[in-house]
């Protein structure tokens, strides 16, 4: 008898379709972009600031229009999820062994969210927020 | 016991006389207690003797039974009936080829297998005089969870990277191989880095993390793949910022 197996095609543009956690995967990764596009806002910034006094305040005003609001907003949950759904898995990527045990993911978790908070509020101190 | 009658969708291949895979429904009378294999087996030896698929242990133990239970990689002697509706569709696991009917190929899965050297390496021979490998509880802890695979492949039915990239050396051949890394009896490591970290081998990995929610066995092996990654970007700054220190 001879051999005749069959080969199921990948759908590699529909794949993510197939289940809710290849949706919740593939949003965490297109999220990303989001954060790429707010960083190159920030170095279009740098440059306005390169650019003289009159410009950066162009660039100041320009981010208070509606469309530049809603892009910032958007951009601020987008990169919200990206950070909260990497953040949850890291207890995954990086467990941390002390002697029979390994540390609960809730420390790991804490430590990273931790983080965040405090390095948050050096940035927030250095733009003068407080 | 109760008694309910479901509609069993079985993908059917025959290679002697099919060009393509097709669905047959078999009505069948289940138990409130049995598991999707009971319900195949049922169909087997009441309504049709031709229908081809693996099973063994039918305790979650062999690995045999892996299949996609209405979509999802299952063992089918732990998808119990009482959780889905009366309509359950299986199917041999994806991203594998169909040998027949539910039977895949897994010659793929078994080369790779082969090629991560999932056995331990000792660092030096010793004589069987020179007495025991001794091991402590945390050397143990470090790759324990590691052991339970049973190399059932829904791990690679659930890895989209393994659909679209099949060179991908996988979920469970790679946790495999961070098994025997982690053993403080072992000295393979390097041999192994040569097949795992590599593009083929952890970073076609994306972390998408569907492996460890469909392991039957919580081996989660999305964990070892990331401490693989970890474990050999540092060997990387190790190689090339401190070329003097050792690897």
């Amino acid at each position: 008898m001879s051999r005749k197996p069959y080969v199921r095609e990948f759908a590699n543009t529909t794949w993510f379709f197939r289940q809710a956690r290849y949706m919740r995967y593939i949003g965490r990764e297109v999220t990303c972009i989001f954060i790429g596009a707010y960083t190159l806002l920030l170095v279009c910034a740098v440059m306005r600031l390169s650019e003289g006094q009159a410009a950066y305040e162009a660039f100041l005003e320009a981010l208070r229009s509606p469309a530049s609001i809603l892009f910032q907003l958007v951009a601020l949950a987008f990169a919200l999820y990206h950070t909260f759904t990497w953040f949850n898995v890291t207890p995954q990527a990086m467990p941390i062994q002390r002697g029979e045990e390994f540390l609960p993911g809730s420390i790991i978790l804490g430590a990273h969210y931790g983080g965040w908070v405090v390095l948050s509020l050096v940035v927030l101190f250095l733009a003068g927020v407080f | 016991m109760s008694e309910r009658q479901i509609q069993l969708e079985v993908l059917r291949y025959n290679p002697e006389t099919d060009s393509e895979p097709h669905f047959q429904t078999y009505s069948v009378p289940c138990l409130n207690e049995w598991v999707v294999l009971d319900a195949l087996n049922y169909v087997k030896d009441n309504l049709d003797p031709t229908v081809a698929y693996r099973w063994s242990c039918h305790m979650a133990v062999c690995g045999s039974c892996g299949m996609m239970v209405n979509g999802e990689p299952k063992l089918a002697c732990k998808a119990f009936i009482r959780e889905y509706s009366d309509n359950i569709r299986v199917e041999p696991l994806v991203h594998f080829p169909i040998e027949r009917d539910l039977v895949t190929v897994a010659d793929d899965f078994m080369e790779k297998l082969t090629r991560i050297k999932p056995f331990i390496i000792p660092k030096e021979q010793r004589p069987v005089s020179a007495g025991e490998y001794k091991q402590s509880p945390a050397e143990l802890l470090t790759y324990k969870q590691y052991t339970l695979c049973i190399n059932c492949m829904l791990c690679y039915a659930a890895c989209p990277e393994y659909g679209s990239q099949p060179e991908f050396i996988g979920p469970a051949a790679i946790t495999l191989a961070h098994r025997y890394n982690q053993d403080s009896r072992d000295g393979g490591r390097d041999q192994r880095q040569e097949v795992i970290a590599t593009h083929e081998g952890v970073w076609i990995c994306s972390f998408v993390g569907a492996c460890s929610e469909v392991c039957p066995k919580h081996v989660d092996p999305a964990s070892a793949l990331q401490q693989v990654k970890v474990a050999s970007t540092v060997d990387w700054y190790k190689e090339h910022l401190m070329p003097w220190g050792k690897k």
